[in-house]
């Protein structure tokens, strides 16, 4: 049996309680919430924490509710209770959709949003049992040297694989980080970094508290997947796209790619091609170009390349469609 | 002493139990090996077929990725639980008169996953059932015996008196 390793569990019931907890254990401790991510990986012996500390019975990141006319989000709600809540389904669909295209039922029931926006980057040569990860002398991302997708690289290309990260990004959320100095805010894009085995910009320490989505009026949103069968698959690509309306034209626009690099990968030239236009068949096309040229897939997920790097355009144009589709 | 082993309580099969483990066990493997109940299988361990499924509070969860230490208090239930007063559950009836299993590896989890759907929606569709059974791979059966087990069941649930098809049993001619 795959089993993991020996550490001890904690389960504070205050985020105060939480950090210093985290303080006593210093770099060999990990916060976890649903596990769906860190327990596989453990399992693996990717990460090996001898203290784990559990964020689910703190009751301040539970919870979701309508504020100051956004929403906040409590970290620690399970991917399940967000597509159902009324608020989500109602205000933010984008968001529950993109939710609801995670893995699968059961991992829903587990999983929280928190560590959706927090999940590991992945990479073949990375999400192997340690004996098969041994067998090649490991990568630079865990017990390594090298990478195996990019020999000559300095750094290691692992692929952001989460689906409501690049929804986050692209509706311009915000995450309050709580750590041992206080509290920030940062935008949603300013959490990640595009480096494989430093993909966050949080420090190790700090918890991710709230997530605050935008006052939901005069702006739309889609989200499409590609993955290869209808359930259990992380994306090999993710499209976002967010417009906002000034009656039937753009006057502003987002597009934000998952699965081809370390972090959410925002087009700006995308955004750029459709501003000031009204959704014509020429301005997506302009669009899909310009997201197309820039998304450089590795070989290090599922699917050939080339087909991947296409599929780009053929996502992106469908992202577009729908929003013109639902433009009312 | 991270290994020392720790005491839990909680509810299994509606019935209260104590047990002793090495705190980093998974529930799966408390279950198995420490409660003796090998009804939940393992599969893969890493979350990606379903096949170790219980009902954690009443909700399907993957035992392999939850640990023994978060269930204390909680309600658990297995595929041991299903049977009760000497007759088997209506969803275990329909899948073995429906040969809704072959080695039948995956069917506990099937079967607790379809139990939950049930428990929530008395009249799923085919969609439905398709969509609460996403999580469980099975390798043998093919998944229309099991769409066909859990529409029989749910009819039986509801008080009709249903019978399966007989293009279920004997195919069509
Ligand atoms: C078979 C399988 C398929 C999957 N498919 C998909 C998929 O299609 N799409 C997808 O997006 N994901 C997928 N996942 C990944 C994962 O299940 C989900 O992303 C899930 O939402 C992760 O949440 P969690 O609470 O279980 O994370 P955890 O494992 O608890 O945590 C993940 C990481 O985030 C950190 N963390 C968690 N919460 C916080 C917080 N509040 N503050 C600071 N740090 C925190 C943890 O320390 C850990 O490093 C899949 C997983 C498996 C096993
Ligand atoms: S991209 Fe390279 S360094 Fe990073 S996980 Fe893959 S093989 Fe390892
Ligand atoms: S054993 Fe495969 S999901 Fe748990
Ligand atoms: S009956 Fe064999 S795996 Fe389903």
């Amino acid at each position: 049996m795959l089993r993991l390793p020996s550490f001890t569990y904690l389960q504070p019931n205050t985020l105060a309680l939480a950090l210093r907890m985290k303080a006593d254990a210093g770099p060999e401790g990990t916060y976890v919430a649903g596990g769906t991510d860190l327990y596989p990986n453990m399992k693996r012996r990717q990460q090996e924490p001898r203290t784990v500390i559990s964020l689910m019975t703190i009751p301040e990141l539970a919870g979701c509710g309508i504020r100051d006319g956004g929403c906040a989000v409590g970290p620690c709600v399970t991917l399940t209770d967000l597509c159902a809540h009324p608020a989500i389904r109602q205000h933010y669909d984008t968001v529950a959709h993109a939710a609801e295209l995670v893995s699968t039922p059961l991992l829903r029931n587990m999983g929280t949003l928190g560590g959706n926006l927090c999940l590991d980057t992945r990479c073949n040569y990375y999400d192997q049992t340690y004996e098969w990860r041994k067998a090649i002398d490991f990568c630079m991302k865990k017990d390594g040297h090298i990478c195996w997708v990019a020999p000559s690289s300095p750094r290691c290309w692992a692929v952001s694989s989460s689906d409501v990260a690049p929804v986050m990004v692209a509706l311009g959320a915000e995450f309050r980080l709580v750590g041992p100095n206080g509290e920030r805010i940062v935008p949603a894009a300013r959490l990640y970094a595009n480096d494989g085995i430093n993909y966050l910009t949080k420090q190790p320490d700090e918890i991710l508290a709230e997530v605050r989505l935008p006052p939901a009026d005069g702006w739309d949103a889609v989200y499409h997947k590609l993955r290869r069968r209808g359930s259990f698959d992380f994306p090999v690509l993710g499209v976002a796209a967010w417009l906002k309306w000034d009656g039937r034209r753009v006057a502003a626009a987002r597009v934000v790619l998952g699965g081809v690099a370390s972090r959410p990968q925002e087009v700006v030239e995308a955004g750029a091609a459709l501003t000031g236009t009204d959704l014509s068949d020429e301005a997506i096309g302009a669009a899909t170009e310009a997201a197309y040229r820039p998304a450089k897939p590795l070989d290090n997920t599922d699917f050939d390349l080339s087909w991947r790097k296409q599929m780009t355009r053929v996502y992106v144009k469908a992202a577009l469609e729908e929003l013109r589709a639902r433009r009312r | 002493m991270p290994d020392a082993k720790v005491k839990l309580a909680f509810e299994l099969n509606s019935e209260p139990v104590e047990v002793a483990f090495a705190p980093h066990k998974t529930l799966l493997e408390v279950l198995r090996e420490d409660l003796g109940l090998t009804g939940t299988k393992h599969g893969c361990e890493l979350g990606e077929c379903g096949t170790c499924t219980v009902l954690v509070d009443g909700k399907p969860v993957l035992s392999c990725l939850v640990l023994g230490l978060a269930c204390a208090g909680h309600r658990v239930k297995t595929v041991e639980g299903m049977a009760g007063g000497g007759s088997l559950h209506p969803l275990q009836d329909a899948f073995a008169e429906l040969g809704a299993a072959q080695c039948g590896y995956c069917t506990p989890a099937f079967l607790l996953a379809a139990e939950a759907l049930l428990g929530e929606t008395a009249r799923p569709t085919r969609d439905e059932i398709k969509q609460a059974l996403s999580g469980n791979l099975c390798r043998c059966t093919g998944y229309l015996k099991i769409y066909e087990a859990v529409e029989l069941a749910a009819a039986r649930l509801r008080g009709e008196d249903a019978k399966p098809a007989p293009e279920s049993l004997y195919g069509v001619r």
